[in-house]
C-alpha cells in the first residue's frame, strides 16, 4: 500500500473552504446550471436533491451521483475524462455514477492548472489520486462513526461502504452528508497499481454526446445576455504598427456600435504575453457579419516601425547563423574534429523547416466583463493562471478581483498558451463598459504570430573502416531560437560528439508549437540516422539499438536526457509488432523513434506506391508513457500526433513577403486532409507500473522522420526540406 | 435588412438580416444554433457544413437570401436524440479529440451516406476531403463512416 502525506493538500482544502464560504466549490457549467452535465452517464440514478462537497475535487449527491471537477483546460487531449477517472479510481466509485464539471481557475487549491508540455496527467497524477483517496477515507470515517466501528472494520468499493464482519452496508450517497466536516486525513492510502479497476480500461469521452449533437461547449459558443461582439484588426506586417483610421465611417456602418484603438502592452511581460501587435483596432457590434463587413471597410494608416522581413531574408539569416551565429547551448564529448579527420566515411546533410502556424480550428476568442472593480473572463485558454496575472497587470486590478473560467477548447497545440486575446477582450470590455465576446477571423488568427520558428540544422557523422559511428555533430539554428537539445540522444552513445544550438533574430513572433523544437529535430535527426545506417550497411533499427547498448553499458559523458532501456524498448516493440524483419513485397518501410515530454515513441511507416504516388498504408506505433489511464483515448492522441506530423512535414508552411505572411487562410495554407492520412494507425503501449507521462505531443515528432525514411524507400528520394511536397531540392539517394 | 422565413430543423423561423449574411451567422448569432462552427469563412475547412435539402453545403458561403424554401438541417436537427447512425458510430469509435470540427464532419458523412449507402474508401475521401480535422482524427472518422454504413444497411 502506498501512503502519501496530504499535509500540503490539507492546507489547500482548508483554504478553499474558507475562500468559498461554507466549502462549496462552484464548478463551471454555463449552460447546465440546474442539471448534471451528462445525464446519460447518471443512468439509473435519480438527480440528487442535495449535494455534499467532500473536497475540492469531489461532490457527492444524496442519490449517489458523484461530481468530479476536472481541473485542467481541455484542448482535445481528453483530460476531462482521464483526470476524473484517476479520482474515481481512488474514490472507488462506479464510473457511470460520475459526472464531470470543469473546475474554475483556483490557484490557491489546484496545482498546475494548465494544458501544455504534455504535463496534465504527469503533474497531477498524485494530486488526483490523493483527492480520490482522501474522499474515500472521509466517507469511511463517517460510516465508522455512524456505526461505532473503526475504519479498519469497513470496506469501501464501487460506491458502497460495508462491514467486513457484518451485514450492514451504506452507499456513498447516503453517508455523504456525514462526511462533510470530517477532518481531512493526515495520510491516505493509495491503491496498488495491480488493484486498479478503472485506470487502464477504455472509457468514452465524457463530452462525446454533446460534441456529436452540437451542444454549446466552446468559447466561440459562449453567450451571455447583453453581451456585445467585437473583432480586431492588427497590422498587416511584422514591423508595422497601427496609426489613425476611418473611425467615423466605421462607426456609422450598420450594426457597428463603436470602433477604437486598444493597447494591451503591460509592464514586465512574461513568457505567455508574447504578441506581435499590442495596439489594435477594435470594432464592436451586435452580430458577426456586420463586424466582418466593417473590418473590410477599415482604412488604417499603418506605420512602418521595423524591418519588413521576407522568406528570402529568413533563409539567409539561418544560413549565416549556421556559420557564425551565437551559440545558446552546446555539448562536446571527446574530440569530434580529430575523429572526423580520421573517419573512413563522412556524411553531412542539412535539414530545413519553415515557420508554421498553429491553426486551431476554433479561432482565438474570449469573453470578458470588466467593471470598475472586477473582471470576469471566460473562454478557451491553455494557461488560465497566466491570463489572470496579465489581465491584473493590464487593468491595474488585484488578482483576487479577477475570475477566469475555461470553456472546452477547439484545439490548442500551444497557441492558447499565449494570453493576448483574453487581454484584448478585457481592454475592449473596459472601453465599452460592458460584457463582450471577442472573435478572430481565420485571417486574423493566421497572420498575427506566435508561430513555430523556422529552423535549419546541419548534421554530420563519421564512420570508421568497420562502419562504427565514431563522430557526430549537429549545428542547428532557428529564428529566433535554435532547435537542438544538446543532451538528448544520440548524446551519450558516441565517443566524439558535438551539439550546438544557435539563435538568430527576427521580428516575427514565435511560440511553443506542439512539441516545441522536437517537432523539427526528431525528423531531421531520425532521417539523418537512417542515412548513416544505410552508409554503414546496417539495418536502421539494429543500428539504433547498437547506440542504445552503448548508452546502457558505457555511456559517454556525464549525463544525457533519456532512459536508454526504455528508448530501446519501444524500438524493439515496434520491430516485433510490425514484423520488421519480414519484408513484404511492394511495401516500403521507414522507422523512427523519439523521446520527448517524458514519453518514448517509435513508429514504423508502411508505404505503397499507387499510380506512381506514395501512399501510407499503415503506421505502427510503440509507446512507453508509463501507466496508460484510458487506452483507447491514449491511442487516439498518438494517432492524431502521427497525422499532424505527416501533415506538417508534407504540406504546411508560412512564407513572408514585406513582413506579411503570404498564407492567410486554408486556401493557400495547406493542412492535411482525409485522403492524405494513413489508412490505418495501430498503437501498442509498453506495459509497466511507472507513473504516467503525457501523450499530447510525443506522437508527432517521430512521424516526420519515419515518413521521410519510408518515402526514401518508396521513391529513392531523400527529403530534407519541409514541407516535402514543396521541396526545392530533390536529392536522389 | 430584409425579412426571411426559413425552415430549419423542421421548424419555421423568421429573421431580419442583411441579404448577404451567410447562413452560418444567421444560425449562430440570430437563432442560437451554435453547433454549426466557424473555421475559415471561405468554404475550405467544412466546419460550417449543414444540409440544404439532402445536400451538404458550407453555410459560411451561403447567403441567406438564396435559401428560399429549401429546408435546412443543422447538427442540432440531424436526429432527435443524437441517435442518427453516423452520430452513434462517432460515439462507438470515440472519434473526437477537441471536437470542434466534428459537427461538420458528421453532417458531411450523413449526406454522403444518404446519397451513397456503400461508399468505397475513395468515395469517402472524395467527399470528406472538404472537412479538415486539425487534431487528425481522420482514421477514426473513416472507420465510423463504415460502421454507420453497415448499421444503415443492416
Amino acid at each position: 500500500m502506498t501512503k502519501i502525506r496530504t499535509q500540503y493538500n490539507r492546507r489547500s482544502f482548508i483554504k478553499i473552504s474558507a475562500a468559498a464560504g461554507g466549502g462549496m466549490l462552484i464548478g463551471f457549467s454555463w449552460l447546465n446550471a440546474c442539471k448534471p452535465n451528462a445525464p446519460e452517464m447518471a443512468a439509473g440514478l435519480p438527480l440528487p436533491e442535495e449535494w455534499y462537497e467532500i473536497n475540492g475535487y469531489i461532490k457527492i449527491g444524496d442519490t449517489g451521483l458523484v461530481t468530479i471537477y476536472s481541473p485542467n483546460p481541455e484542448i482535445g487531449q481528453n483530460v476531462r475524462t482521464s483526470m476524473p477517472m484517476i479520482v474515481a479510481e481512488e474514490l472507488d466509485v462506479p464510473w457511470d455514477h460520475v459526472v464531470v464539471e470543469q473546475a474554475p481557475l483556483n490557484t490557491g487549491f489546484y496545482q498546475n492548472q494548465f494544458a501544455g508540455g504534455s504535463l496534465s496527467i504527469r503533474l497531477s497524477w498524485n494530486a488526483l489520486r490523493m483527492a480520490g483517496a482522501t474522499g474515500r477515507r472521509m466517507l469511511l470515517e463517517a460510516a465508522a462513526k455512524e456505526w461505532g466501528l473503526g475504519v479498519a472494520d469497513l470496506n469501501a468499493s464501487e460506491g458502497v461502504i460495508s462491514e467486513i464482519n457484518g451485514d450492514r452496508s451504506i452507499s456513498y450517497g447516503e453517508i455523504a452528508s456525514n462526511a462533510v466536516g470530517i477532518e481531512i486525513p493526515e495520510e491516505v492510502e493509495l491503491k496498488e497499481v495491480k488493484d486498479f479497476k478503472l485506470i487502464g480500461t477504455s472509457q468514452k469521452n465524457v463530452d462525446g454526446k454533446k460534441i456529436i449533437t452540437g451542444e454549446p461547449l466552446f468559447g466561440l459558443d459562449f453567450h451571455r445576455d447583453g453581451m456585445k461582439l467585437a473583432m480586431i484588426a492588427h497590422p498587416p506586417a511584422f514591423g508595422m504598427t497601427v496609426g489613425d483610421f476611418n473611425a467615423d465611417e466605421i462607426k456609422g456602418m450598420p450594426g457597428v456600435d463603436d470602433a477604437f484603438v486598444i493597447d494591451i502592452s503591460i509592464d514586465e511581460p512574461a513568457m505567455f504575453d508574447e504578441k506581435g501587435f499590442h495596439q489594435l483596432v477594435a470594432i464592436v457590434g451586435e452580430s458577426t457579419w456586420p463586424l466582418m463587413k466593417a473590418k473590410n471597410a477599415l482604412r488604417v494608416n499603418w506605420q512602418t516601425t521595423g524591418e519588413l522581413e521576407s522568406t528570402a531574408i529568413h533563409k539567409k539569416r539561418l544560413a549565416d547563423a549556421l556559420v557564425n551565429g551565437q551559440v545558446q547551448e552546446s555539448r562536446k564529448d571527446g574530440n569530434p574534429e580529430a575523429a572526423f579527420r580520421r573517419a573512413a566515411k563522412v556524411i553531412e546533410r542539412t535539414y530545413n523547416a519553415p515557420f508554421i502556424a498553429h491553426n486551431t480550428l476554433e479561432p482565438m476568442n474570449f469573453f470578458a466583463h470588466v467593471t470598475a472593480d472586477k473582471a470576469e473572463l471566460i473562454g478557451p485558454t491553455q494557461t488560465p493562471e497566466a491570463l489572470e496575472g496579465s489581465v491584473a497587470k493590464l487593468l491595474g486590478m488585484p488578482i483576487e478581483n479577477i475570475t477566469v473560467n475555461m470553456t472546452r477548447i477547439g484545439g490548442g497545440f500551444g497557441r492558447r498558451l499565449y494570453v493576448h486575446f483574453g487581454l484584448e477582450a478585457a481592454a475592449i470590455s473596459k472601453q465599452i463598459g460592458g460584457p463582450v465576446k471577442l472573435i478572430y477571423t481565420r485571417e486574423d488568427d493566421m497572420t498575427q504570430g506566435t508561430y513555430r520558428p523556422t529552423y535549419s540544422s546541419v548534421y554530420k557523422a563519421g564512420l570508421d573502416e568497420n562502419n562504427n559511428l565514431i563522430a557526430f555533430s549537429v549545428r542547428g539554428a532557428g529564428l529566433p531560437e535554435g532547435p537542438v537539445f544538446p543532451n538528448r540522444f544520440p548524446a551519450g552513445t558516441i565517443e566524439n560528439y558535438s551539439a550546438e544550438k544557435i539563435l538568430a533574430p527576427t521580428n516575427v513572433t514565435t511560440g511553443a508549437w506542439r512539441a516545441p523544437r522536437s517537432n523539427f529535430t526528431a525528423g531531421a535527426e531520425q532521417s539523418f540516422l537512417d542515412e548513416v545506417a544505410e552508409l554503414a550497411g546496417k539495418d536502421p533499427i539494429d543500428f539504433r539499438l547498437e547506440l542504445f547498448d552503448r548508452a546502457i553499458n558505457d555511456p559517454v559523458g556525464a549525463e544525457f536526457d533519456y532512459d536508454a532501456e526504455r528508448y530501446a524498448g519501444v524500438l524493439k516493440l515496434v520491430r516485433e509488432k510490425s514484423n520488421w524483419n519480414t519484408p513484404m513485397e511492394g511495401v516500403h518501410r521507414g522507422v523512427a523513434a523519439y523521446f520527448c515530454h517524458s514519453t518514448y515513441v517509435a513508429e514504423v511507416f508502411d508505404m505503397v506506391m499507387e499510380n506512381g504516388n506514395p501512399v501510407i498504408q499503415k503506421v505502427w506505433c510503440a509507446v512507453d508513457c508509463g501507466i496508460v489511464v484510458n487506452p483507447d483515448a491514449a491511442a487516439n492522441m498518438i494517432q492524431g500526433g502521427v497525422v499532424d506530423g505527416i501533415g506538417h512535414a508534407m504540406y504546411s508552411q508560412l512564407t513572408f513577403e514585406n513582413g506579411s505572411p503570404r498564407e492567410m487562410n486554408f486556401d493557400t495554407y495547406k493542412l492535411i486532409r482525409h485522403s492524405q492520412a494513413p489508412r490505418e494507425i495501430e498503437v501498442f503501449f509498453v506495459e509497466n507500473e511507472i507513473a504516467p507521462t503525457g501523450l499530447g505531443e510525443p506522437g508527432l515528432p517521430p512521424a516526420m522522420g519515419a515518413l521521410a525514411n519510408a518515402m526514401y524507400k518508396a521513391t529513392g528520394v531523400r527529403y530534407y526540406d519541409q514541407p516535402f511536397m514543396g521541396m526545392e531540392r530533390k536529392v536522389i539517394g | 435588412m430584409a425579412n426571411y422565413s426559413l425552415k430549419i430543423n423542421g421548424k419555421s423561423v423568421e429573421v431580419d438580416v442583411d441579404p448577404n449574411t451567410p447562413v452560418l451567422w444567421v444560425l449562430r448569432d440570430h437563432l442560437n444554433l451554435v453547433g454549426t462552427k466557424y473555421g475559415c469563412g471561405i468554404a475550405q475547412c467544412g466546419s460550417c457544413t449543414i444540409h440544404l435539402g439532402d445536400a451538404a453545403v458550407r453555410s459560411c458561403q451561403l447567403p441567406v437570401a438564396v435559401v428560399g424554401s429549401q429546408e435546412i438541417t443543422t447538427i442540432e436537427g440531424l436526429s432527435e436524440n443524437g441517435d442518427h447512425p453516423v452520430q452513434q458510430a462517432w460515439l462507438e469509435h470515440d472519434v473526437p479529440q477537441c471536437g470542434y470540427c466534428q459537427a461538420g464532419q458528421i453532417m458531411s458523412a450523413a449526406a454522403l451516406l444518404k446519397n451513397n449507402p456503400n461508399p468505397s474508401d475513395a468515395d469517402i475521401d472524395a467527399v470528406m476531403d472538404g472537412n479538415i480535422c486539425r487534431c487528425g482524427t481522420y482514421v477514426r472518422i473513416k472507420q465510423a463512416i463504415k460502421t454507420a454504413a453497415n448499421t444503415q444497411n443492416a
